[in-house]
């Protein structure tokens, strides 16, 4: 176990193995304000695209006039439906969602028409001018009703349903829990605007600078939507300001495309933070109906779940995103028979897909909830119902797969647990629940603690064919990378440096920069997985290219390949004994190059009863909540996380407790303040001023062990750590707000009026 | 043009530098000004709304939300912006300096992985600078407080801290307490 908290300083310089800390490479010009991000790129006689959306959440288009933008001066074209070339819809999973709007809108924020002019202001006046005559039609809103209603898609209603069905459904335990949660719609709230910058060649093709988590895919919907042939699409990756899975659909690339290539100038797009809000997909909001089946001692013995998610307008990841909530409903835990109905239907709210945890959290919130309740009817301590429960190797889960990997489940708990409590809040300004308002009275606080454990997949699942590629060149010491992999601040560059010099034994390294014609697929920036999928790759590329260096060089001293032995540390033993010398070193003036493609093990799609191996890899945490309540007003302030994480192993330290300080973070933010606010259909807070994240104030004190048990399958046995911190720090703080109020708290985020 | 453009000419002086603006709308904020005019993004343009934190700029020694402030109402004053950070001992605004050696606190943000994707980062090295220059040992309540107009998205916050705390460790050091 690895005690986070003081990371070690085996780093502070560009250099670094795995398992240092060293600095990041893009670390000096982010610093330095050098760094170019998607909304800071600049291209001479670039003009400004901006997007025209719909007001209402479900309308008919009797009339579309951009003549009047047309005559503004400065004002270089207008694009609409009409003038795309290729599909005229697009989709992560199914191409179901319009480039444009043509007779019908389903959400507001819609995307209608885009212009693009001389400048910013310029491009807002044509908006402006563009003149759209809407016939309102009724929305649908009520994910519940919207099987049943009219389909407001010719792709119907229902996005996916899926059934788990384990065990024997007739089976009853001593003692019954039930409940209805739900879960508000969250937003990834990444700071840099969805952006980039479109730059058309001389032969009907366009560059693509943007922000992505995948460059290929992104290539592969705009090439279609351009009716373009994929090579005449060239994405490169403009500066990721974030992402957290609001990057996985495409925003403004098409967009920024058609306009470049209308107007024949570089087209720069760049979303005001009202627009991001409806300009990418969000969490989906969940209602679950939970029925918990336990023996007198403890032990579950049956899970009923209906889930329900609202997908919003369009599928995007939504297919996936039901799959994996309906896989994890039950937690990590050991449970024999389970039965869970899972819905993921459209309606005219704002589409949902990919965020940070992707199904695992909305479910994690009920079950954890659930938990608890059980463990109150049975007299248990939570913990003790948890470690009774808790999933190990060997066990089988209710898709009918067996754990092969790690399963540290217990580990987690008991290391979120060993922390010793904080004291009580002292008398500073932001110490007590209101913060800087100081508006409770001290003597009536009350604090509480709460315990929740969740888990999910690494990887794509469900049967994808989830490949990375990589290259490594070797030559004059220098260690050349290239990868595609979306750097969105997770610190995948610091990764494969470090990999790279592990391997190699060399010192320099040099990434290059993604780029979708000049490099194959790393895939997605999601899912937890570029850790295991492209540093996979980085390591198989530089094996591959350290092999040949060891081959020359056993040439060159006049020995056989086998008198020649690959270290662990980068270096190059002769079985004759003598001192050992770096691939890097062995390498001398000679150039050696390699390509890798890694790929995991295969995955199989789940049958008509939900069963079958459809994951990868799993990943646990549990997490401590302790929370401070003031009961007049309902204001919640987060003391402090305590966690214990499976990560298999630790190739970074600052850059883990990073990931697990930033989940947590926003685990705590959907607990206590971040939900879009929907109001028949309409977005009610869409700025930075009424969508609270938290502030460095609201952050919790946060403890972090690593569970450190290599995964078998894994790269350097190393579990990806994005998404564990952010599934069971929102049901660890509902819990303990539960704990320090009485109140039977069954939503997230929390707000005041549910407390008093 | 559109037809509410005027097209003043005024200088703005940023990091040390009299730097002219021709043909800006009059309504441009000093983001837009020194972003997309002046060909300075190190402030950021997460919000535009003054809730972010992520431009901010020094404007005669005061902490701004760069897109809160009109460029022209500029015009005489003192601008830094995070790529005229200097360290210690230079002057401020020497940009041939600034990009060759980190700052203090840009040194201790990357060092203590105060860094992820960045976006935020170079508000928050100016909101630090300004805190330390105006508190050089501020308590752990004073720098939240002091923070807590940056958002950050990546970080949790936890290793921004512990950036600001080896800061003012080694400047307590070298100044002997």
């Amino acid at each position: 176990m690895t005690d986070l908290q003081a990371p070690p300083s085996r780093g502070g310089s560009a250099g670094g193995r795995v398992g240092d800390s060293p600095i990041r490479p893009d670390g000096r010009p982010k610093v330095q304000g050098r760094f170019a991000f998607s909304s800071d790129l600049y291209a001479e006689g670039m003009l400004w695209g901006r997007t025209l959306r719909s007001p209402h959440p479900h309308a008919r288009i009797v009339a579309l006039d951009v003549g009047p933008a047309l005559a503004i001066a400065g004002v270089s074209c207008v694009v609409t439906a009409d003038d795309v070339p290729g599909a005229a819809t697009y989709g992560l999973i199914s191409a179901d969602q319009p480039v444009f709007a043509r007779d019908v809108v389903r959400y507001v924020g819609e995307p209608v028409a885009a212009v693009a002019a001389d400048h910013p202001d310029t491009a807002r006046q044509a908006l402006d001018a563009i003149v759209v005559t809407y016939e309102p039609l009724p929305p649908l809103v009520d994910a519940e009703a919207a099987p049943d209603e009219p389909p407001i898609h010719p792709d119907g209603n229902v996005i996916r349903r899926i059934v788990v069905s384990h065990g024997d459904a007739e089976v009853t335990g001593d003692v019954v829990v039930e409940g209805t949660y739900e879960v508000g719609m969250q937003d990834q709230a990444f700071l840099g605007p969805e952006s980039g910058l479109a730059v058309p060649d001389s032969e009907g093709g366009v560059d693509l600078w943007v922000a992505t988590q995948w460059l290929h895919e992104d290539r592969d919907q705009v090439a279609a939507c351009l009716g373009l042939a994929p090579e005449q699409v060239r994405l490169h990756l403009g500066g990721v300001g974030g992402a957290f899975g609001g990057r996985e659909d495409v925003s403004m690339q098409v967009h920024a495309c058609l306009l470049a290539l209308a107007s024949g100038h570089p087209v720069k797009m760049s979303y005001l933070r009202d627009e991001s809000f409806l300009g990418h997909v969000h969490r989906h909001p969940a209602r679950m109906r939970y029925r918990h089946h336990a023996t007198w001692d403890g032990r579950l013995v049956k899970v009923e779940a209906d889930l329900l998610l609202d997908g919003g307008a369009y599928a995007s990841s939504s297919a996936a995103v039901v799959s994996n909530a309906a896989r994890f409903a039950c937690g990590p835990y050991r449970v024999p028979h389970a039965f869970i109905d899972a819905l993921v239907v459209r309606t005219n709210n704002p589409p949902c897909g990919a965020m940070r945890g992707f199904g695992a959290v909305q479910v994690c919130f009920a079950h954890e909830a659930q938990m608890d309740r059980l463990a109150a009817r049975l007299g248990l301590d939570p913990v003790e119902l948890r470690l009774k429960n808790a999933l190990g190797p060997g066990d089988v889960l209710p898709t009918g797969q067996v754990v092969t990997g790690t399963a540290p489940v217990a580990e987690c708990v008991r290391a979120a647990v060993s922390y010793p409590l904080p004291p009580p809040a002292g008398d500073g300004v932001l110490e007590r629940p209101g913060g800087a308002g100081r508006t409770d009275d001290p003597s009536r606080t009350r604090r509480g603690v709460g315990v929740a454990v969740g888990y999910k997949n690494l990887m794509y699942s469900e049967g994808f064919d989830d490949t990375s590629e990589a290259r490594v060149r070797l030559a004059g010491g220098v260690a050349t990378v290239s990868c595609a992999v979306a750097e969105v601040g997770q610190g995948f560059v610091t990764i494969a440096g470090q990999i790279a010099r592990t391997v190699l034994g060399c010192e320099a390294v040099v990434l290059e920069p993604p780029d979708s014609a000049a490099m194959g697929s790393a895939g997605s920036s999601s899912a937890s997985r570029q850790t295991w999928m492209s540093g996979g790759a980085v390591e198989r590329a530089c094996r591959l290219v350290a092999d040949q260096v060891r081959s020359a060089y056993a040439r060159r001293l006049g020995v056989a390949p086998e008198a020649v032995a690959r270290a662990d540390d980068g270096s190059l033993v002769l079985a004759a004994g003598g001192p050992s010398v770096t691939v890097a070193e062995a390498a001398g003036d000679e150039v050696f190059e390699a390509s890798a493609v890694h790929r995991h093990r295969p995955t199989v799609p789940l049958d008509e009863r939900g069963q079958g191996d459809a994951d990868v890899s799993f990943v646990f945490a549990a997490h401590r909540a302790v929370v401070d309540v003031d009961p007049d007003l309902g204001l919640v302030r987060v003391v402090q996380i305590t966690t214990g994480q499976d990560v298999g192993r630790v190739l970074n330290p600052t850059q883990v407790i990073g990931q697990i300080e930033g989940g947590i973070a926003q685990g705590v933010g959907l607990a206590v303040m971040e939900e879009i606010v929907m109001d028949a259909g309409l977005v009610r807070n869409p700025s930075f001023t009424d969508y609270l994240i938290p502030t460095v104030a609201d952050a919790p004190e946060v403890l972090a062990t690593c569970i450190e048990q290599p995964e078998p399958d894994a790269p350097f046995g190393a579990k990806g750590v994005g998404e564990p911190p952010t599934i069971s720090s929102t049901a660890a703080v509902a819990a303990a707000i539960r704990a320090a109020t009485g109140v039977d708290v069954t939503r997230v985020p929390v707000r005041p009026w549910d407390l008093v | 043009m559109s037809t509410e453009t005027v097209e003043p000419t005024y200088e703005l002086t940023v990091n040390g530098v009299v730097r002219p603006v021709a043909g800006a709308h009059q309504g441009d904020s000093l983001l837009h000004v020194l972003r997309d005019r002046l060909g300075l993004p190190g402030a950021k343009n997460a919000c535009e709304q003054g809730e972010c934190g992520s431009c901010s700029v020094l404007v005669d020694g005061v902490l701004v939300c760069a897109c809160l402030e009109l460029a022209e109402a500029a015009v005489g004053c003192a601008i830094t912006t995070v790529e005229g950070l200097a360290p210690a001992g230079a002057e401020p605004g020497d940009a041939a300096l600034a990009s060759d050696v980190l700052t203090d606190v840009q040194q201790a943000m990357v060092e203590a992985g105060g860094v992820q994707c960045g976006f935020c980062t170079p508000g928050f090295v100016v909101a630090i600078h300004d805190l330390l220059d105006r508190v050089p040992e501020p308590s752990p309540l004073d720098v939240r407080e002091a923070l807590a107009g940056n958002l950050c998205r990546c970080t949790g916050y936890g290793r921004i801290l512990a950036a600001v705390d080896q800061v003012v460790a080694v400047r307590s050091r070298s100044n002997g307490d």
